[in-house]
């Protein structure tokens, strides 16, 4: 059975981070296709956490094609889920993320000061996706 | 269970003991089948908004409606639909485990004692122990189900957790939880430990200066708000919408701001802000600051 944790601490609003792990454990083939999701009320009471947020969760992983809610049985990875990415993108994406922090380290940046570049930048791109 | 969508609202609500309010003018509403968390430093009003919600006190001002009812008019109907845990869970100390539940199904219409006993089964807590005799985590626990074995629709705790350690305070959640998801109640608790609230609550009502300062969906709270960090300044800075909060070094000035768009001008970045962060904010501003759009205006003494 899938186990979720809950860090408090980490910023992350909860039900992201369940859908976080659950996407990494689908990119990561811990879970595969076919695989049941633990029941809401089962989640709630191992993590203790809200049940509307395990909802919550839940439903955007099915909104993103991930996995499938079906009545009275649960929710189930699917079979193709759309958030994979092929092993071809993901090696070429790394690739290029690890020329990236070749050339940052040369110029000098610390792990730190790498950490807060990205974050800007990520910040950056949500709010012009949004604007 | 009716089928409203708020469990709880309150109108002008307010409480003064001799001299001093206690709360004053509070209007909010805690929606049906959610879980609320009351937030606020010791000495904000928060015992007496739950006391004042339960019927355990009346009010000075305005008006409480539990259930669509009155908790004040102390019909059994309404208070058996209510549970409530007060602060340190009280026991009575020389009653067996099993004394305890008997006390319950004796004073309460409906009391599931089946429910109350499996729960402490799994637990592991015997019934022949006297409660004075238990762990402080232990008689949470006990207290918990004593509660919910009203099986009431709406659940309020008191600082449910102050007392426990780390373990004690997660295996209250666990259960807390496990009964939110198994049974749909409403659940309304005060707390002044913020970062474990964001996992177990979903809606969020901030006490200062006993006076609601904050209330809201925690989801659109956090995104309602957002951190700004730029070049120093200290004029204009409502452009960037509601400032909640103002820092300001030799060269920079942070900004919290509600409801705002981003900032026009060049080197400002924007970023989100977390619920702990964003709760402190409101608890730093002083006495008198104008209140949160969700609240009502005040009006004068």
């Amino acid at each position: 059975m899938f186990v979720f944790r809950i860090d408090s601490r980490s910023g992350v609003p909860p039900y992201l981070q369940l859908v976080h792990q659950v996407r990494q454990a689908v990119l990561l083939g811990f879970l595969k296709p076919g695989d049941r999701l633990p029941l809401i009320r089962e989640v709630s009471e191992a993590v203790a956490i809200n049940p509307n947020t395990v909802a919550k969760a839940y439903r955007q992983l099915e909104q993103e094609g991930l996995v499938t809610g079906r009545p009275g049985q649960g929710t189930f990875v699917n079979e193709t889920p759309a958030a994979t990415i092929s092993p071809a993108t993901y090696t070429s994406l790394q690739r290029g993320l690890e020329a990236w922090l070749g050339r940052a380290r040369a110029a000098g940046l610390d792990e730190q000061a790498l950490n807060a570049l990205f974050t800007a930048a990520l910040n950056q791109a949500k709010n012009e996706n949004i604007a | 269970m009716t089928a409203t969508e708020y469990a709880l609202r309150t109108d002008g609500l307010g409480k003064r003991y001799r001299r001093t309010w206690a709360l004053r003018d509070c209007s909010l509403s805690v929606p049906t089948g959610r879980v609320t968390a009351l937030v606020g430093p010791n000495g904000a009003g928060k015992s007496t908004f739950l006391r004042l919600a339960v019927g355990l006190l009346a009010p000075t001002t305005g008006s409480v409606e539990v259930l669509g009812e009155s908790p004040a008019t102390n019909t059994p109907q309404v208070l058996s639909r209510i549970g409530f845990l007060a602060q340190d869970h009280p026991l009575y100390k020389h009653f067996t485990v099993a004394e305890l539940l008997r006390l319950g199904r004796s004073c309460n219409l409906r009391f599931d004692q089946g429910l109350a006993e499996r729960r402490l089964a799994q637990l592991e807590i015997p019934l022949d122990r006297k409660a004075g005799a238990l762990s402080g985590g232990q008689q949470a626990q006990v207290a918990l189900a004593l509660a919910l074995a009203k099986r009431p629709d709406l659940l309020v705790l008191d600082e449910p957790m102050a007392s426990l350690d780390p373990v004690a305070r997660l295996e209250f959640l666990q259960a807390l939880m496990g009964a939110v998801a198994a049974d749909g109640m409403t659940v309304l608790f005060s707390s002044h430990v913020v970062p474990e609230l964001e996992r177990v609550c979903d809606h969020l009502i901030v006490l200062n200066h006993s006076r609601v300062t904050l209330a809201g969906d925690i989801d659109s709270l956090v995104d309602e708000h957002r951190l700004l960090v730029g070049p120093r300044t200290t004029a204009d800075l409502d452009r960037a919408g509601t400032v909640v909060e103002a820092t300001h070094s030799e060269r920079h000035t942070t900004l919290l701001v509600r409801d705002g768009g981003l900032p026009a001008a060049p080197g400002w970045q924007s970023s989100p802000v977390g619920l702990e962060d964003l709760v402190l904010a409101y608890l730093r501003r002083p006495a008198g600051t104008e209140v949160a759009p969700t609240a009502r205006t005040e009006v004068p003494a």
